[in-house]
């Protein structure tokens, strides 16, 4: 049923945005509780953005303790281009050199979910398709013309557009298999953009369970000041 | 006890402390019909002493420099212990201060509490009003995003639209051709020290001048009128403790509503922090859409609005200059016997309602891309605006106003 879904999805909306003549974001719904799932996120994002992608401001032993892991299990299975746990998600790649190569240096990612939000993140994830007129054959529905290449692809695989007589693309379909199936890999994209919203701000779940506290301090402070000026103000008539 | 008399007497003998608590505390004495609409005085005071406080915290972690200043506050969001509370208490504390500033002065149009004897509280109060917006503007550079820059860009630009010394002018503000790294430094001087002691100067004057007239009431009954024998008035309570355990009750509720915003919206859904502020500034990508916060949105859509005349913008810096600089006259444009809206008649009324109407259009245009019909729009709004003000002598004389109590009444 799911992938079902999933087909119609991917066979309809993309037709639906372009007939409506902007650019469509899909809803996603993400779970910032569910550590497997920021796991799984941050497993692709360290496997396959962060050899272009900086994530610069984010250090890997916070993102550890955040979404449950020990420093021992972040420097065996998530740190290939640091020494230090301490330190913060930096590249190797010079970004003169990766402007050469891409058209325009890779954005740090680190606070990508809050300028861009987390519907476009996932439509990008899943809107590349196949197009030989670009330099690495796959152009995005929400990022017209992107430099990047689809590095998701060998789990995606690739999808052809479907034109109708007026030329905009109304559905897609495969024309190479990935290793995920279409449902696995909308996972894997909802998974990496959870992680992504998560590095945009590490603090967003601390940051509510607080909150929830100040504001019942402040409703108790709030009765008893309440009393206080009844108190006082008996004796105004 | 006896004690503490004694050191008071020191003190006193020293320095007026007991003579200043009496003037400005408890024997201050103000109207006891205060309303709803009075808190926002007192609040305008609590989010000023907010921004102080998060303010001077913040500048120990931010660094003013074009290539740091981005980093410096993802700094401060992530390895500052509490730095993000402080942050969102300083960005949420700005769009708080325009909220209660605007529902403040809303407060003086719908009760008079700019007329006579009150003009010059008035005009302290309107130059607090420009001063308070000259501070967000420079503050809103330093988070060094997108919109940081090119708003300023926008702004900046505004002061080359002045005829023969435009150019010079904007680069003189700007240090630089364009907004960079000088700009950044310069506003951040500004806007940590220099205007900082101009507002409290002006909210100092401002509290003086009230408390040497007394305050306005919902019935804009002068309360001094009449005073029972032992001098103080019929009407009046002392500020404290009266009006201090009312106002700490309401700051409570202030505070919900703000600490609600901290922890639960901090970006207001992109109105108190805008999206595309988390993208680093880049003087050679100019966005698609340039959009102020929504506090200046309103002068922004007035600026929009009016037609450039031989290619210059001019005109329309002029009108927004002028739709804030016409507050000032405000005290003598309106010429009604009376102060409060409770006692004046439909067509005062009116006004105040097709004026909060544009302000509150304009500052939904201000937040659009400008289309044909958006545009026309604004301009019908901005007409209006100016209309409530120039058309005022005509009206509130023409207007049927009924005889005000000569003490005040309970709601």
């Amino acid at each position: 049923m799911r992938k079902l879904i999933i087909a119609f999805v991917i066979a309809v909306l993309p037709g639906m945005a372009l007939a409506a003549g902007n650019v469509h974001l899909e809803k996603v719904d993400i779970d910032l509780n569910n550590k497997e799932s920021l796991q799984r996120g941050a497993k692709l994002f360290v496997n396959y953005c962060l050899s272009c992608h900086s994530a610069q401001y984010m250090r890997y032993n916070r993102m550890g303790r955040d979404i449950g892991l020990t420093d021992k299990q972040v420097e065996q299975n998530l740190m290939f281009a640091s020494e230090k746990v301490g330190e913060t998600m930096t590249i190797a790649m010079p970004s003169n050199k990766s402007a050469k190569w891409f058209g325009t240096a890779p954005p740090d990612l680190s606070v990508i979910a809050r300028s861009r939000g987390q519907d476009w993140l996932y439509t990008y994830l899943t809107g590349f398709y196949k197009d030989d007129s670009r330099p690495f054959g796959v152009n995005n529905t929400v990022f017209k013309d992107v430099g990047m290449p689809h590095v998701l692809w060998e789990l995606e695989g690739l999808k052809a557009p479907v034109y109708n007589e007026e030329h905009h693309i109304t559905g897609y379909k495969y024309v190479t298999k990935g290793k995920l199936t279409p449902a696995e890999y909308d996972a894997a994209a909802r998974d990496l953009t959870a992680f992504l919203v998560y590095v945009g701000e590490p603090i967003q779940q601390t940051r509510k369970a607080i909150g929830i506290w100040v504001l019942l301090f402040l409703f108790v402070l709030f009765v008893v000041s309440y009393y206080l000026k009844r108190e006082y103000w008996k004796d105004v008539h | 006890m006896s004690k503490m008399t004694a050191l008071m007497g020191w003190i006193d003998a020293r320095f007026p402390l007991t003579k200043m608590m009496e003037e400005h505390a408890t024997k201050y004495y103000a109207p006891k019909n205060f309303n709803f609409w009075y808190m926002f005085g007192i609040l305008a005071s609590v989010v000023l002493v907010i921004q102080i406080v998060t303010g001077v915290f913040l500048t120990m972690h931010y660094k003013p420099d074009a290539a740091l200043a981005f980093g410096s506050v993802e700094y401060i969001m992530r390895d500052v212990p509490g730095g993000w509370f402080i942050r969102y208490m300083h960005s949420t504390g700005a769009s708080a201060f325009f909220l209660v500033v605007y529902l403040h002065m809303y407060r003086g149009l719908i009760y008079g509490s700019f007329k006579s004897p009150r003009e010059l509280i008035w005009i302290f109060g309107v130059l607090i009003y420009i001063v308070l917006m000259a501070e967000a503007f420079m503050g809103y550079l330093l988070p060094w995003g997108q919109m940081s820059y090119w708003g300023a860009q926008v702004i900046v630009n505004l002061f080359a639209a002045v005829p023969f010394v435009g150019e010079e002018l904007s680069i003189w503000i700007r240090g630089d051709y364009v907004i960079s790294d000088a700009t950044l430094n310069r506003f951040f001087a500004f806007h940590v020290i220099a205007v900082p002691l101009i507002l409290i100067g002006l909210v100092v004057a401002h509290i003086i001048a009230l408390h040497e007239v007394g305050s306005n009431n919902p019935d804009g009954v002068e309360i001094k009128k009449n005073k029972g024998p032992d001098g103080i008035p019929l009407d009046g309570i002392a500020f404290h403790p009266y009006y201090t355990v009312k106002d700490l009750m309401l700051v409570v509720v202030f505070l919900m509503v703000f600490f609600a915003i901290v922890f639960f919206a901090p970006e207001m859904g992109g109105f108190f922090i805008e999206h595309p502020n988390f993208e680093p500034a880049n003087s050679l990508k100019t966005p698609e859409h340039i959009a102020p916060v929504w506090y200046f949105t309103p002068y922004y859509a007035m600026l929009r609005a009016v037609p450039p005349i031989m290619g210059s913008a001019f005109p329309g810096v002029v009108v927004m200059g002028a739709a804030i600089v016409v507050f000032f006259f405000l005290p003598w444009l309106d010429k009604s016997p009376v102060k409060s809206i409770r006692y004046r008649g439909m067509l005062y009324k009116s006004w105040i309602a097709v004026f909060v109407v544009s302000f509150i259009v304009l500052g939904y245009l201000g937040t659009q891309p400008s289309t044909d019909g958006k545009t026309l729009a604004a301009q019908i709004f901005t007409t209006l605006y100016f209309l409530f003000f120039f058309l005022m002598p005509w009206y509130t004389r023409a207007d049927k106003t009924k005889p005000v109590p000569e003490r005040v009444t309970d709601k």
